[in-house]
């Protein structure tokens, strides 16, 4: 049994210095949240996991036909050849508890006791193939020949995790700080003001809080907020460059939603509903994205569901506005006449659909753009999507697994590796400064900004 | 009654009995659970045009081929001999034509308007053995490979031994093997091929089912959102 979070404790500081984000490493892990007794915890796993079970996510559980094939899919099965990181295995538990106590035959499962109750030390085993060995990036749902959507299964399995109380120390401080605060990372709205103020000071352009009216409701990461700050620059100086009426709102900026990654599907909608209420109250049309791939499956493609109404808006990914005003002729760019090669965010590409919008954008900025093998929807993972990087005792299997990125893009022989997601370039830099490797990855709306034709003139 | 009485009647309609009950029962279960409208705005109106996921996923993507090749060819092997010789051999289009006739008092030419084709018995005879060859390597794969081995439970294995039992019976009984009187022969292969129908609702073999399902509504729900399919 792991040790349980006192309820007094204080919060876990947060580190800033090191190449990813996260909270300081914990000197006493607490993996177990709440008082929970383990038996409880299971059953509320399970009635958690089995609550919100429709039509399709049954027909999944229904199709298996163990032939391991999505292993062959699944990076930390890449590099270690260990089964137990087989994806569909990391749903054991929870495919046994729908058998025994939801499937069709669950009555003759029961009576005859095929298929043993769950235990807490099965689940606190399993927490780590959930979490810090699942990006949820999908790849696996493509491999699947029943067509069975694992990802989306075991972010199903992560809100059963939640409910009983079982989540990776981490992802459960960073949630807690992001209910309390209204950031995961400390970039709480006094934070965000004032590092807007600075930024606009320094870097000269204008940053524009709280419009009452915009056309353009733009939301930051808190990554982004705390070390990537050019970001947030960058967004300001393209906003101004397509004259977008547009502002950002300290009731709606964050758009990083922790609730969806540790399965915490309350914080997820309070977080989601921000960002919608943000919107609504400015009469925004559209709602731009950052550079994060986990914020675009939260709003663009759960978003509505949340809030229980088509949304009165459109949500854009960054990359996909800057396509748009591409395709209008509005945004401008200097030919960068470099070799570049796009690292695809799983949850923007793979599961999100914007898959040519990057390439767009990269095509505006005159580049040869170099794809990697494999590229677009069955590109490699990054290794630190889902929570995974922000978790220290993952780390050694994370770095493994970022080996195959390295190998990837050193194939392509390109000179700048550009990506469009925040977290992607966090664990690309942890996994730079790790290997001691000399290739940096790069933003795209970064280089974006930094190329536009009315800053050459 | 003796043992092949016992196989052609209350054996044969029991086991029919309980794989149509079990089979409706087991899909009408999750099929008829609710779903919840997606209220996003799709990308792609026509998710329709997903359900091609149910031909694409037939094969894997390049990307995938390398792992998953043995798996493939091996599956697609004893499924194509399985299924082949299950309905083009002359006797079994025979039995399915006196099964027809005793349901519906016509035989499978006035039931479907089709002329049933059926396959030369040594080609069978090939395709059989080609099937039970390909099922015996998939279960020494099954047991070699370190995940399927960590992945497989009882319903693997039995799932396996009642798919392989009627091919091998019915080359039993076709080659009149063991010394056995032919009618002996006969009755165990058709006693084989009612437990995989006795067994068929409940374990993994309903995938013939759930697969098209499964294929049908990831297509769907990935096409709206323009994902890689």
């Amino acid at each position: 049994m792991t040790e349980t979070t006192p309820t007094t404790r204080e919060p876990d500081p947060l580190e800033f210095d090191k190449p990813r984000v996260s909270i300081r490493k914990p000197e006493h892990r607490f993996d177990s949240q709440g008082e929970t007794p383990d038996a409880s915890r299971v059953e509320r796993a399970m009635n958690s996991f089995v609550r919100d079970f429709g039509r399709t996510a049954a027909v999944y559980m229904e199709s298996c036909i163990h032939c391991g094939m999505c292993a062959e899919a699944c990076h930390f099965y890449e590099v270690t050849q260990d089964p137990k990181y087989t994806p569909i295995w990391k749903l054991e538990p929870f495919k046994q508890a729908y058998k025994r106590e939801y499937g069709p035959f669950a009555f003759v499962y029961r009576a005859l006791n095929l298929k043993p109750k769950v235990t807490v030390d099965e689940l606190q085993q399993w927490q780590h193939l959930l979490y810090d060995s699942c990006t949820v990036c999908g790849r696996c749902s493509l491999m699947c020949p029943m067509g069975i959507d694992i990802a989306s299964l075991v972010s199903q399995a992560r809100h059963g995790m939640f409910k009983a109380g079982l989540v990776p120390h981490e992802l459960a401080a960073v949630t807690e700080r992001a209910r309390r605060e209204g950031s995961p990372l400390g970039a709480t709205p006094k934070v965000f003001a004032d590092r807007c103020e600075w930024l606009s000071d320094e870097h000269d352009v204008e940053i524009t809080i709280d419009k009452p009216r915009a056309d353009v409701l733009c939301a930051m990461s808190s990554i982004e907020i705390m070390k990537y700050p050019e970001s947030v620059v960058a967004t300001a100086r393209i906003m101004r460059h397509v004259g977008a009426d547009w502002t950002f709102r300290l009731d709606g900026y964050e758009a990083t939603n922790f609730g969806l990654l540790t399965g915490d599907a309350a914080a997820q909608k309070e977080l989601t509903l921000k960002i919608v209420h943000a919107a609504v109250a400015c009469g925004a049309k559209v709602v731009v994205l950052p550079e994060c791939g986990h914020a675009y499956t939260a709003l663009r493609w759960m978003g509505a569901n949340m809030y229980g109404k088509p949304l009165p808006f459109r949500v854009l990914h960054i990359a996909e506005f800057l396509a748009e005003q591409v395709r209008t002729g509005k945004l401008r760019l200097r030919k960068l006449g470099k070799t570049v090669t796009f690292h695809d965010p799983c949850q923007l590409v793979r599961r999100g659909g914007a898959i040519e919008a990057p390439r767009e954008v990269l095509q505006a900025l005159g580049v040869e753009l170099r794809e990697m093998y494999p590229t677009k929807g069955a590109n490699w993972c990054c290794g630190g999507g889902g929570g995974v990087v922000a978790i220290h005792r993952a780390d050694e299997l994370r770095h493994k697994v970022f080996k195959i990125k390295m190998e990837q893009i050193e194939e392509t022989g390109a000179e700048l590796p550009v990506t469009s997601c925040a977290n992607c370039r966090q664990t690309f830099d942890d996994g730079q400064a790790h290997f001691k490797w000399d290739k940096t990855m790069h933003s795209l709306l970064e280089l974006v900004a930094d190329n536009l034709v009315e800053d050459a003139q | 009654m003796n043992l092949l009485d016992f196989a052609r009647g209350p054996a044969l309609q029991w086991s029919l009995v309980i794989f149509v009950v079990g089979v409706l029962w087991r899909l009408l279960g999750v099929l008829l659970l609710r779903t919840r409208k997606d209220l996003s705005e799709p990308r792609q109106a026509a998710a329709w045009k997903g359900l091609r996921l149910i031909a694409l996923r037939s094969w894997p993507r390049k990307e995938f081929l390398g792992g998953t090749a043995f798996g493939e060819v091996m599956g697609y092997a004893f499924h194509i001999g399985f299924l082949l010789t299950l309905f083009f051999y002359v006797p079994h289009v025979l039995f399915f034509a006196d099964i027809a006739r005793g349901l519906f008092g016509t035989d499978l030419h006035g039931l479907t308007g089709l002329h049933w084709p059926t396959l030369p018995n040594g080609v069978v005879t090939l395709l059989s053995a080609i099937s039970i060859a390909a099922l015996v390597a998939v279960l020494i794969h099954r047991i070699v490979n370190p995940v399927k081995r960590l992945i497989s439970n009882f319903d693997d294995y039995f799932s396996w031994l009642v798919t392989i039992a009627p091919l091998a019976t019915g080359m039993a009984a076709f080659a009149h093997l063991g010394g056995w009187p032919y009618e002996r022969l006969l009755a165990v292969h058709l006693l084989s091929a009612e437990l995989l129908l006795v067994w068929f609702p409940f374990g993994k073999l309903m995938h013939a089912f759930t697969i098209f399902v499964a294929r049908g509504s990831t297509g769907m729900l990935f096409e709206r959102k323009g994902a890689s399919l």
